[in-house]
């Protein structure tokens, strides 16, 4: 039997590194909670030590990390492999931000499985993740 | 001009609706970004209330409506100042010389966000971002090499720096010291706005109660030892750009400023000593007409304040001066040149709005930094306003357009309501604890993105007319041997200079941090012994705590 609440998609929304710029990650949030997740938003200024602690303590299905300042490439990675060394890298991790066409495959290839840039409609984040985590639950 | 003889209702029966009948009009209604809906026709009815002499007056005398010189562009054109720093001190003094080389008649200094967080760039907080939204700087040798050849005496140099204002302004005095330039003729502004960054932008530090002491701090130092500086740079320009409405980026602003003054006059200043250097930051956005209302409405209710509510006496402390930024989040990472446009059009609204400075984003900047092709492409667009279409030759020329004239009326009002609100919440900072602000611009902000989305909203190249077509973009990167090249020489610093020093100056800063005294002074004998900005910073922390957000979303 799966009860309702386990089928809740839960996100940690997350701003690694010293940007405040979280419009974004705040519309996004909203919209994944209006979507019928449970959403968590760390606020601005984390840690990767912290926004991994906060993946595993949340068991969450989904990180999402939004970055402006151009720190993508020397964060993220940091994330990713805290959450592997953690055991949690069943989780889906996106980004979004000021992050350059350019830089997409290699996120995608640290294991970052989306990446939604400016001009990305939160209607698309919410199939992919719907999508993505559909599949990882079904299994 | 005569006073018609049909009124717009006679004309509305006899030639509008039936002409709606038989072709409808493209939308069910038109709103404005403040979402007021916009008639389709304005007349001297819409402006029989304005009182020219009560609420326009000339330009150069209150209540300032048409701006705050009498003659405005023809004397002095508005200063382009373009915001940037990147990668190291180096590299900044660079692009700032091929700047004034350009023509720029002014700088502004973008830092980096560990330098605006108060971390040296050897701090673990500071991983990945030294150098990245701007130029890092540590100590007084960064400094140093940052203004290198430019001589401060000549330049105004405008700095985007909040909670490490204090250090960042100390250093300035420094530096302008060792090149022989005394403080009294050193021109400039620090944006010091503690407020919008509990709000919007994110670079806060310390608590309130001893971050709005540091910015009294400065307006007193300043007004005794550094006449000419502008000592804050009240900011719309960063709560616009996280959603707020045209109406909100006026009040809130304000309603900052009058938490600002409130701070200064409790600290025993008298009005009158300090307003006069108090000056503002909004942004251009795309809704042309709104925009050059904005500024016309904020520039009358300003006077308005300063001289009903706080009883001002200099006629320069009723003029609200400002500083004007293009929208950044107006900009496509889609079609990229398209952008170039839609700067171009918010630049002829800040002109045509009284700027009195401004930036013109260039073109690439959803992507990343701006190459030096786009941050050229920026300035030669103000260029081009100000020598070929003759815009800047005549004072305030919207004025007296039925719709400008009405629209600045209705932003007046809208901000005003939100005023009252704000007051009778007790003022910003009670506003900012309660979330009330933030959750009013998340608000528009949300509603906005739905818009989008829902296609109401249009962003061309991205929800319309957008292309299949890939997109090649040259993209500025950061050098990561500019980081070590600064972790070097903070090293270096940290070597070289005398230990005793720095622990006293240290010392001296807790004891300042703990008493009633100004900071200032303090500040500045320890930036002169090289004490570091993350070294002040970590000993104000330890003294005052650090601010908490309330987290709203």
């Amino acid at each position: 039997m799966v009860s309702a609440q386990k089928d809740t998609i839960r996100v940690l929304v997350a701003k690694p590194g010293l940007d405040g710029h979280d419009r974004g990650a705040k519309i996004i949030a909203r919209a994944l909670r209006d979507a019928g997740m449970e959403v968590i938003y760390t606020g601005i200024r984390q840690t990767p030590e912290m926004i991994v602690t906060a993946a595993v303590q949340e068991d969450v299905d989904v990180v999402g990390l939004s970055i402006l300042s151009g720190a993508h490439l020397e964060l993220f990675p940091l994330i990713v492999d805290g959450l592997k060394k953690k055991g949690k890298d069943d989780a889906v991790v996106l980004a979004g931000g000021i992050i350059p066409e350019e830089d997409f495959a290699r996120l995608k290839a640290m294991g970052i499985q989306g990446v939604f840039g400016p001009g990305s409609s939160t209607q698309d984040i919410i199939e992919f993740i719907k999508k993505t985590v559909g599949a990882k639950k079904g299994k | 001009m005569t006073t018609p003889r049909k009124t717009k209702q006679q004309w509305r029966e006899k030639s509008y609706e039936p002409s709606i009948k038989k072709v409808p009009e493209r939308q069910k209604s038109f709103k404005s970004n403040s979402s007021y809906d916009i008639d389709v026709l304005y007349t001297p009815e819409d402006v029989s209330a304005v009182d020219y002499d009560r609420d326009l007056g000339y330009p150069g005398e209150y209540p300032y409506t048409r701006g705050v010189q009498p003659n405005m562009y023809r004397g002095r054109l508005w200063t382009m100042r373009q915001y940037a720093g990147f990668a190291s001190a180096e590299e900044s003094n660079q692009r700032y010389r091929y700047l004034l080389a350009q023509g720029q008649t002014g700088l502004s200094v973008a830092f980096d966000l560990p330098t605006q967080t108060g971390y040296d760039s050897d701090h673990e907080m500071s991983r990945g971002e030294v150098g990245k939204v701007g130029v890092p700087i540590c100590s007084l040798a960064d400094m140093e090499v940052l203004f290198k050849e430019i001589p401060l005496d000549k330049v105004t140099t405008s700095m985007t720096i909040n909670a490490t204002a204090p250090i960042l302004l100390a250093l300035y005095i420094a530096v302008a010291k060792k090149q022989g330039v005394s403080s009294e003729k050193l021109g400039g502004t620090i944006q010091n706005d503690i407020l919008k960054e509990y709000i919007a932008r994110g670079t806060y530090i310390f608590p309130a109660k001893p971050s709005l002491r540091l910015i009294t701090d400065i307006f007193k130092y300043c007004g005794d030892q550094v006449p000419q500086w502008n000592t804050i740079s009240i900011s719309g320009y960063h709560m616009r750009e996280a959603g707020a409405t045209a109406a909100q980026e006026v009040a809130f602003t304000l309603s900052n400023a009058i938490s600002y003054v409130n701070a200064a006059l409790e600290a025993g200043l008298q009005i009158d000593d300090f307003a006069p250097r108090l000056s503002f930051f909004f942004v251009s956005q795309n809704n042309f007409f709104e925009e050059v209302a904005k500024f016309r409405a904020a520039r009358r209710m300003w006077a308005k304040i300063m001289r009903e509510r706080f009883k001002a006496q200099n006629p320069k402390s009723w003029q609200l001066r400002f500083h004007t930024q293009t929208a950044g989040v107006s900009l496509t990472a889609q079609q990229v040149e398209n952008n170039i446009v839609r700067t171009t059009v918010q630049a002829l609204a800040a002109v045509l709005g009284g700027t009195q400075s401004l930036h013109t984003n260039s073109m690439d900047e959803a992507l990343s930094l701006p190459t030096d092709k786009a941050v050229t492409i920026a300035l030669r667009t103000q260029q081009i306003l100000a020598y070929e279409n003759a815009v800047a030759d005549t004072v305030d020329p919207m004025a007296g357009s039925y719709y400008v004239e009405s629209l600045t009326t209705t932003i007046e009002e809208k901000a005003n309501a939100y005023l009252k609100t704000i007051d009778d919440m007790g003022g910003s900072l009670a506003a900012i604890e309660r979330g009330f602000v933030q959750r009013e611009i998340q608000e528009a902000a949300y509603q906005y993105q739905r818009q989008v989305e829902k296609g109401d909203a249009t962003i061309v190249g991205v929800n319309k007319f957008t292309s299949d077509k890939a997109e090649t973009h040259n993209i500025m990167r950061i050098d990561e041997s500019s980081a070590k090249r600064q972790l070097a020489r903070l090293a270096e610093v940290k070597k070289k200079r005398d230990p005793n020093a720095v622990r006293h100056s240290l010392k001296r800063v807790e004891e300042v941090a703990h008493s009633k005294d100004n900071t200032m002074p303090v500040i500045i004998e320890a930036v002169e012994n090289y004490v570091t900005l993350g070294e002040i910073c970590d000993t104000l922390r330890k003294t005052w705590g650090t601010y908490k957000e309330a987290i709203v979303f």
